[in-house]
C-alpha cells in the first residue's frame, strides 16, 4: 500500500514539474514572432483574472464575507498599499463579514 | 542610458533576498491552505509520510487537494496522476511567459532549478514586477520562500493539528485572491487593453463555469482556456507593444 502511494506521488511530482519545466528550458533564448510575446506578456493577465474569479465567491465558504475581502482588496490595492497589508486587509474583511 | 536599459539593469541587480521578501504575501497565503491540506490529508486516512512527500515533491495546491480527495474515494492512481496533469497544464503557459523575463544568459540548470517552484502565486509576483528582466536569485528566494511556507504549513496540519479557529481558517481563504487583486489593480488602471482582457478573461472563466453545457470541465481547463483565449484576443487586437 504505502510503496504504490510512494510511485503516486512520484508520478503526481513528475506530471506536475513537466509542464513547469518545458517551457521554462526550452523557451529561455529562442526569439519568437512578435504574435507569441504579445501573447505571453497578455498571459499573466488573464490567467490572474481567470484565478480570481468566479474563484473568489467560494472562497471562504461565505459569499458575503468573501465579497467584502474582495472589495478592501480592491481599495487597498488601488491606494498602492503594500502587498502584505492588503492580503491581511482582505483577511480582516472577511473574518468581520463572516 | 535608456529607460528600457534601466529596468532591465534594476532587474538583475535583485538578490535573493529581495525575492524573498517578495514572496512573503505568497507565504502568508500559503501557511493556511497547507495546514487545511495536512488536516485533510490526516483525516482521509493517508499516511503522514505521504502527507510531507506530496507538499515536497508535487508543491501544487489544488492537485494535492484534489489528490487526497480521489485517494479517499478510492480513485485508481492512474486516474489521479492523470487528473494532476490536466490539472497542472497551465503551468506551461506560466512558465513560457515567465521564461522570457529571466535574466538573458541564464543557464538551463537554473532554469530546471527555477521552474519548480512556479506555482500561480509565484509566477504573479514575478510577473508582475516593475523590472522586464528579473535574476534567477530573486526568482529564487521567491520560490524558496513559498515552498517553505506550504511545507511548515502541510507539517503543521498533519503533526499539530488544527490551531486555529474554524471562522478564521475560512476568512484567511481569501488570503491568496486578496494577492492577486493586490497585484492586478493597479496595472489595470494604468492600462487599458490589459483591463479589457482581464475582464474577458474573467467573463470567458465564469461562463466556462456556470453554463451548463461546461459542467465536466475540470478548474485546470477552465483557468487554461480562458487565458489562452483571452490572451489570443489580446495579441490580435492590440498589436502596438502594450508595455506590462
Amino acid at each position: 500500500m504505502i510503496d504504490s502511494l510512494w510511485l503516486l506521488v512520484l508520478g503526481m511530482g513528475a506530471v506536475t514539474y513537466i509542464p513547469r519545466m518545458l517551457p521554462m528550458v526550452t523557451l529561455e533564448n529562442i526569439q519568437l514572432p512578435p504574435f507569441w510575446n504579445r501573447f505571453l506578456r497578455f498571459v499573466p493577465f488573464a490567467a490572474l483574472s481567470a484565478l480570481i474569479f468566479p474563484g473568489i465567491l467560494s472562497s471562504t465558504g461565505n459569499m458575503k464575507s468573501a465579497l467584502a475581502g474582495g472589495v478592501i482588496a480592491v481599495l487597498l490595492a488601488l491606494l498602492r498599499v503594500n502587498l502584505v497589508l492588503i492580503v491581511l486587509g482582505g483577511i480582516l474583511a472577511a473574518f468581520f463579514c463572516m | 542610458m535608456s529607460m528600457e536599459g534601466a529596468a532591465s539593469q534594476a532587474g538583475e541587480r535583485l538578490t535573493f533576498r529581495d525575492g524573498a521578501k517578495a514572496g512573503i504575501p505568497v507565504a502568508i497565503g500559503y501557511i493556511p491552505i497547507a495546514v487545511t491540506f495536512g488536516l485533510l490529508a490526516k483525516s482521509a486516512g493517508i499516511p503522514d509520510s505521504i502527507g510531507v512527500l506530496m507538499s515536497l515533491l508535487v508543491f501544487a495546491g489544488a492537485s494535492q487537494f484534489v489528490g487526497v480527495n480521489l485517494l479517499a474515494v478510492g480513485v485508481s492512481h492512474w486516474e489521479i496522476v492523470l487528473t494532476t496533469l490536466i490539472l497542472n497544464l497551465r503551468h506551461f503557459l506560466m512558465t513560457a511567459s515567465l521564461s522570457r523575463r529571466i535574466a538573458p544568459g541564464t543557464s538551463k540548470k537554473w532554469m530546471a532549478l527555477l521552474s519548480y517552484g512556479v506555482t500561480d502565486e509565484t509566477f504573479s509576483v514575478a510577473s508582475f514586477r516593475r523590472e522586464q528582466n528579473l535574476s534567477p536569485s530573486f526568482v529564487l528566494g521567491l520560490n524558496l520562500i513559498a515552498f517553505l511556507a506550504w511545507n511548515a504549513g502541510t507539517w503543521i496540519g498533519l503533526f499539530l493539528g488544527a490551531g486555529l479557529p474554524q471562522s478564521l481558517q475560512a476568512s484567511m481563504g481569501i488570503a491568496l485572491y486578496a494577492m492577486f487583486i493586490g497585484l492586478l489593480a493597479p496595472s489595470l488602471k494604468k492600462s487599458r487593453p490589459m483591463l479589457v482582457i482581464a475582464l474577458l478573461a474573467a467573463a470567458i472563466h465564469s461562463c466556462l463555469k456556470w453554463v451548463p453545457l461546461f459542467k465536466g470541465l475540470s478548474a485546470g481547463w477552465g483557468i487554461m482556456i480562458a487565458t489562452v483565449l483571452a490572451a489570443t484576443v489580446g495579441a490580435m487586437l492590440f498589436p502596438e507593444e502594450a508595455s506590462a
